[in-house]
């Protein structure tokens, strides 16, 4: 309903209570219904057609692992996947791949591009809303630079096809996150991925305690951040039973508050929360701090310590995203372990590979070769299978967009990488790169090689990177 | 079982081990001399040097000890080409554990980066488990475009790690110049002009240092300065100008680099930059420079070539992540190599305190660019030598680290497989012949967590 109708509906009512003593009591206005999604997606799948790829290893991304496999695609969608003796429909593309791997293209998690892009200037910083520790008004897609030039790289060395952006961690409520297509685009709506639920970027630790306990503002301590966080929370509930009078009532609508909506949005469990947090013991507060207002944590981003307590993760359903070796450049982060991500792997919780860095993105599947064999060497015997659910089924569960893309399934995105030989080698390369079946990138065709805006005109343009 | 092993292993650091002849045989060979895998070789060392290595077969001494490395592969420790290894135990808001700069001190090109290393940082027992045997270390530059004089270290678990001291001054004359010179690039040549204007000076007025050798061996060498942080070699009577800018120490911490005897690393990374290095060198050609970064080189890799300079260059940058770096790409390495430019590969602010065992991740990924159309790798040997030999020679001592050479420092490591592969990793890491432990902080937490299981007392109690 537009402001315009709504204002001559409450005028109404205003004319109507005059009546009263005459009249019976007017029915409440009906409840206004907020747009929950006023920057829609204009994403539309580029045209691809229909692609066979034989002879590879393929890694569904589910666990299996399929020698001499076929993958069938078209329309945008998984049409088949199986062995040699799946047959090739007429008319397909054909490609060899003897020697080669097939994968669901890479999904991380955790990304600042567009929102902290290259070149890193003071102009283009728009990551965090560092001026209030709750800013959970705030909505990433709103920062995010579409011809930030790393998107580019995260596809083409990558293989990276889906990514969530987050605000950064200054902030206890950092605000929205949006998660992408890696797709070219003009605006951020052109890449943003269609029906994927918002995310909420929480954080616990250092960081929100640093930066606004250097100003002498609240949170100066853990506990500050605790108190704030839950503060916070009990200002989302209470405005949550206002809305939910007004939705189930209708009469006068409560006024609207934007950092309120999203928190709101949790409490419904429409926004995930992407939490985070690198000690044990903070993840165990948050834990607890989820069930006292009423939500569930997604995941915990940065969980450096997830090892620690990867049967609470595991008991409570919460995913960790983690670094295969990061360690020691903050105190939060001085326990890391190389093995991290197997043991939560073990623990039977659910483990992600994540970057947070333009560069990391660029290598997240090295990145699991690496924990998957400092599992190994701690006889943690995971089998590559399985590791490829870090990279791609994993995160996109955390995501909600499971259902969607993150394993080579029949009738999902048909989001594909075509590696040069196996990813968990460093001598490894993508060779061509589908998002929605569409070919967005081609080792061997320099057309098919993005060049951001920024990049025109500019040395090296075009330039394998 | 652990312990009783770490205990072990500290007597055998202790012993003198050295007059122990180690033979290591069946092993895949990489020299580190850029030189490609040699299968079925072997590495004999003693001494704590290396005797012999490669497709050798050699008649061993009664009492060799003989390690069978079949299906192993046997190579150099890595050597940082340039990191800020032993400087910071914990980078961010851990006060006390970062000794990287000196935001809030006097001085400059004197400082020395010695008293800062510590052998015992988290920082360098992880690296050393992973095969890094060797480090460039360099100040971080604070007030000053002058970071100081960086050193050579080695990572064993022992309290004598400096292999080098003083052995480079560190300059930043790219943004990070721009910056501390006050804001422009041409002040910060300016700056860098006068500070070797002021050290030329002390130079001339300086008296020869009291010694045995009361001659100077020439003009060159007068005053002959073996450490610039001894402030006696220069008397009262050492005249300056009215106009300095550097403190004594400082200009007197330079002097060795006007001369040529100290080495200058130059932190640049735009193409114009590198050609305003060139010319500095003309200008002033005692000056031994190397630059460092580099991420626009290939774009004047011919004329980099031309000028002799060794580049320590940072692997894998392809974003533009500042304006001085917009050319940047992942074939910058083997580009300036195929021009002829001396690369090697080092880690300037990239976790340069910590990450450094990411260089073999790295050069696994040049060599990953010989199979992508238009672009530029590198070979397996020459990727393998630039994280070993290739560091040590841009400042000239790969005639005692980096490489399998015969009399090089017995710095080697025994891989379960392909160094240059995330998925390898280190068995046995020596450092100058003695076999190194290989825990660490993290090792034990993973022992202390391997099992979450409730046992009769708290995790406290596991060690």
């Amino acid at each position: 309903m537009s402001n315009n109708k709504w204002a001559a509906l409450a005028a109404a009512a205003v004319l109507l209570s005059g009546c009263e003593v005459l009249n019976p009591p007017p029915k409440p206005a009906p409840p206004v219904r907020i747009n929950e999604d006023p920057y829609p997606s204009t994403y539309v799948r580029y045209p691809g057609v229909l692609t066979v790829i034989r002879h590879a290893t393929v890694f569904d991304g589910d666990g299996r692992r399929i020698e001499d496999g076929t993958v069938v695609f078209a329309d945008g969608v998984i049409q088949a996947v199986g062995g040699p003796e799946l047959a090739s429909p007429a008319g397909a593309l054909e490609i060899d791949g003897t020697g080669k791997w097939v994968t669901p293209g890479i999904i991380d998690i955790h990304s600042h591009l567009g929102d902290y892009p290259s070149p890193g200037v003071e102009s283009l910083s728009d990551g965090n809303e560092a001026t209030d520790p709750a800013r959970p008004e705030v909505w990433a897609e709103h920062s995010v630079w579409p011809q930030d030039p790393g998107f580019s790289r995260a596809l083409a060395n990558g293989g990276v096809t889906t990514l969530q952006i987050l605000p950064g961690s200054a902030n206890l409520f950092g605000g929205r996150s949006v998660v992408l297509k890696n797709v070219p685009a003009r605006t951020a709506q052109g890449m943003k991925f269609p029906g994927a639920p918002y995310g909420l970027k929480m954080a616990c630790g250092e960081n929100p305690k640093r930066v606004y306990g250097s100003k002498g503002n609240m949170p100066q301590t853990r506990m500050g951040n605790i108190a704030l966080t839950r503060q916070t929370w009990l200002k989302a509930i209470a405005y949550k039973r206002k809305w939910d009078k007004y939705e189930a009532k209708g009469g006068d609508m409560p006024e609207r508050d934007l950092a309120m909506d999203t928190l709101k949005g949790v409490l419904e469990g429409k926004i995930l929360v992407q939490n985070h947090c690198y000690r044990a013991d903070e993840m165990a507060n948050m834990i607890d701090l989820s069930k006292e207002m009423g939500y569930h944590i997604s995941a915990f981003h940065h969980a450096v310590e997830a090892y620690k307590i990867a049967d609470l993760l595991r008991d409570n359903d919460i995913c960790a995203a983690m670094w295969a070796d990061w360690y020691g450049f903050k105190m939060e982060s001085y326990d890391a372990i190389k093995q991290n991500i197997a043991l939560v792997q073990n623990a039977g919780a659910c483990a992600m590979i994540h970057s947070d860095d333009p560069n990391g993105i660029q290598r997240l599947n090295q990145e699991v070769a690496k924990a998957l064999a400092a599992g190994r060497q701690a006889g943690i015997n995971i089998s590559d299978e399985v590791a490829w659910e870090w990279l791609t089924r994993n995160p996109a569960k955390a995501l909600g967009i499971l259902d969607k893309t993150g394993t080579l399934t029949p009738g999902k995105m048909a989001d594909v990488v075509l590696w040069n030989g196996n990813p968990y080698s460093n001598y490894t390369r993508p060779e061509r790169v589908w998002v929605d079946g569409a070919l967005m990138y081609d080792m061997n065709d320099p057309k098919r090689r993005p060049v951001s805006d920024f990049e025109l005109g500019q040395p090296g343009e075009g330039d394998t990177k | 079982m652990i312990r009783r092993l770490a205990a072990a292993l500290l007597l055998a650091a202790a012993a003198p081990l050295c007059a122990e002849t180690i033979a290591i045989t069946g092993g895949t060979v990489a020299l580190g001399d850029g030189s490609e895998p040699i299968r079925d070789g072997m590495v004999v060392i003693r001494d704590g040097k290396v005797v012999a290595a490669g497709n050798i077969r050699m008649k061993l001494p009664a009492g060799t000890q003989v390690i069978d490395a079949t299906g192993k592969w046997v190579t150099p420790g890595i050597v940082a080409g340039f990191s800020r290894l032993g400087l910071s135990e914990v980078d961010l808001s851990a006060s006390g554990s970062d000794d990287t700069s000196a935001e809030k001190g006097p001085f400059s090109a004197a400082i020395d980066v010695v008293p800062g290393i510590n052998p015992r940082d988290q920082t360098v027992s992880v690296n050393r488990a992973d095969g890094v045997t060797r480090a460039l270390v360099a100040p971080v530059a604070a007030k000053s475009i002058f970071g100081g004089q960086g050193a050579v270290i080695d990572t064993g678990a022992d309290m004598d790690p400096i292999t080098a001291a003083r052995k480079f001054q560190f300059v930043e004359l790219g943004e990070t110049g721009k910056d501390k010179a006050g804001g422009s690039r041409p002040s910060a040549y300016v700056l860098f002009r006068n500070a070797l204007r002021e050290a030329a000076e002390l130079r001339r007025y300086a008296p020869p240092i009291a010694s045995a050798r009361t001659t100077p061996r020439s003009e060159l060498e007068r005053p002959l300065v073996s450490n610039p942080n001894e402030s006696r070699i220069y008397g009262l009577e050492a005249r300056r100008s009215e106009d300095v800018l550097l403190t004594r120490f400082d200009a007197a911490a330079l002097v060795p680099v006007l001369q040529g005897r100290q080495y200058l690393l130059v932190h640049v990374e735009r193409a114009s930059d590198m050609l305003q290095v060139i010319d500095l060198k003309k200008e002033f050609p005692r000056l031994r420079i190397v630059i460092v970064g580099a991420s626009e080189g290939w774009t004047v890799a011919d004329r980099l070539a031309r000028s002799g300079i060794p580049v320590i260059a940072s692997a894998v940058n392809d974003l533009p992540a500042s304006f001085e770096q917009l050319a940047a790409t992942q074939s910058n390495v083997g580009r300036m190599r195929s021009a002829g430019v001396k690369v090697s590969i080092g880690m300037i602010d990239d976790n340069d305190t910590r990450n450094l065992f990411l260089e073999r991740q790295y050069a696994g990924n040049l060599v990953a660019l010989q199979r992508v159309p238009g672009a530029t790798g590198v070979s397996w040997g020459e990727a393998f030598a630039m994280i070993t030999s290739r560091p040590a020679q841009a400042i000239g001592m790969d005639g005692e680290i980096g490489s399998l050479a015969p009399g090089r420092k017995a710095d080697l490591v025994i891989w379960d497989g392909d160094p240059l592969e995330g998925s390898s990793a280190a068995e046995q890491v020596y450092i100058d012949g003695v076999r190194q432990p290989l825990e660490d902080h993290q090792t034990r937490l993973l022992q202390r967590y391997r099992d979450l299981n409730r046992r009769d007392l708290p995790e406290a109690y596991r060690h």
